[in-house]
């Protein structure tokens, strides 16, 4: 079973070349939106939650599970974080079809779990190829794969970037339902104003590599608005 | 004809061994280089790429002097039993050591194309590195790598310096390119001339197959 709530914690600084990020969010919301211009670190935060980057100093938990500690010397290596990544460019394999991409994060290669396949609508799709896919189908595809993993947490970079306005609403409230229906905490990348206030009910904002302000996405957005 | 279906027969089976060699040490060397920082990468590059500038018999008297009987490989190998200079284990050698620039240049580019973020998100999937390696890096890069082996494998059937130093020219450890040397040497022009025809219909076959494979389907 997937958890219902994943306290996150972090706290660490990560220097990158002239770049230094300082972040600081504690928060048990099931969907943290991490809002804020291009450049102000919110992918990176992404990235050192993942493991892909290393902070400097600090620590990383989600839920009791401790991803980094910089004092106690803890360090998860990227495989072992049970963190769902979806990039802005999907980085979807192209040598492999659907099925086989939704499958490669299957624990124990179990088979596919319908219910993910229901929620996104991808069932019709399993033997297609990746480059036969339009961009929504690849997003949900992208979704579904990192779904596949049970992961303790959801990183979602910007995951509408790339798509129309009018594929952006299709798609959306499939985010919705997987955040209604699995359960799977999230942290989520924006800088729409609208998505983060229908998908977040925590907002952090980001500028200029450090935490500006954290709140609810109505007080928080209408200051910005 | 005996002998040139023999000769033939024994360069081609010895190139394949040689690429046997140089794929999985090429692919290993191109991958650290392509994805690894550590002490002494440039050094690793400049070796590797060292048998396309020197002399090929210089590169043959190095491998002399390593593998010979007081060389300090030779000296181990004896322990154990294996000679390897002068005979057909020297073509390999040298096959394989001139080869090896090629495979590890086609297989770098192959691996430098291979998108870092579909590595890393298969990470994030629980994928291992070993298992990153094999199911992602390596299929993504095939073509290069297919490409890199099969000019290594040309490279190998066209060696000429390094083996004639270290395997000589025998009957026995003799291959198509230093029996068109023996026979203009003779002054059999028309049984060299039917060796240049193989060498050159196999390397035709092999550039061509090798350009095939690079560009990407």
């Amino acid at each position: 079973m997937l958890p219902e709530t994943s306290p996150l914690l972090l706290d660490f600084r990560l220097r990158q070349k002239d770049f230094v990020l300082k972040v600081h969010i504690e928060s048990d919301a099931r969907t943290i939106a991490l809002f804020g211009p291009s450049g102000a670190g919110k992918t990176t935060t992404l990235e050192a939650i993942s493991g892909l980057r290393c902070p400097d100093i600090g620590s990383i938990r989600v839920g009791t599970k401790v991803l980094f500690d910089h004092e106690q010397k803890v360090n998860l290596p990227v495989h072992e974080r049970c963190v769902g990544y979806v990039p802005q460019d999907l980085a979807l394999f192209p040598h492999l079809d659907v099925l086989h991409n939704i499958l490669y994060g299957a624990p124990n290669h179990d088979g596919v779990d319908t219910k993910i396949v229901d929620i996104l609508e991808i069932g019709s799709l399993l033997q297609r190829s990746i480059k036969d896919l339009s961009g929504g189908e690849r997003q949900r595809v992208a979704l579904a794969r990192a779904l596949m993993t049970k992961p303790a947490i959801l990183l979602l970079d910007e995951p509408f970037a790339a798509l129309d306005l009018a594929l952006r609403d299709r798609i959306l409230p499939y985010l919705e339902r997987v955040r209604n229906e699995l359960g799977v905490p999230m942290l989520y990348v924006s800088h729409r104003v609208d998505e983060v206030q229908r998908i977040a009910d925590w907002v952090v904002l980001l500028s200029a590599g450090e935490v500006v302000r954290s709140g609810v996405p109505s007080e928080i957005l209408g200051e910005e608005l | 004809m005996n002998e040139f279906f023999e000769v033939t027969s024994f360069t081609v089976f010895m190139a394949a061994l040689a690429t046997g060699v140089m794929l999985p040490l090429g692919v290993a060397i191109a991958w650290l280089l392509s994805r690894r920082d550590f002490v002494g990468r440039t050094i690793l590059e400049t070796l590797v790429t060292l048998p396309l500038v020197v002399p090929p018999v210089a590169t043959g008297l190095i491998l002399l002097k390593l593998f010979g009987q007081r060389g300090p490989v030779g000296q181990v190998l004896a322990v154990v039993g294996v000679d390897v200079i002068f005979t057909w284990k020297a073509v390999v050698l040298a096959m394989a050591v001139m080869g090896l620039p090629l495979v590890v240049r086609s297989a770098r580019t192959g691996f430098e194309q291979v998108d870092p973020r579909c590595e890393g998100i298969a990470s994030t999937l629980g994928a291992p590195p070993m298992r990153v390696f094999w199911t992602i890096s390596l299929p993504l890069a095939r073509r290069s790598l297919l490409a890199g082996a099969v000019l290594g494998f040309s490279r190998a059937i066209g060696e000429f310096g390094a083996t004639v130093m270290i395997a000589g020219t025998l009957p026995g450890t003799r291959t198509i390119s230093v029996s068109i040397f023996r026979n203009a040497e003779l002054g059999y022009d028309a049984a060299a001339a039917s060796f240049i025809i193989v060498a050159v219909v196999i390397g035709f076959i092999a550039v061509h197959l090798s350009n095939k494979l690079e560009v990407p389907s």
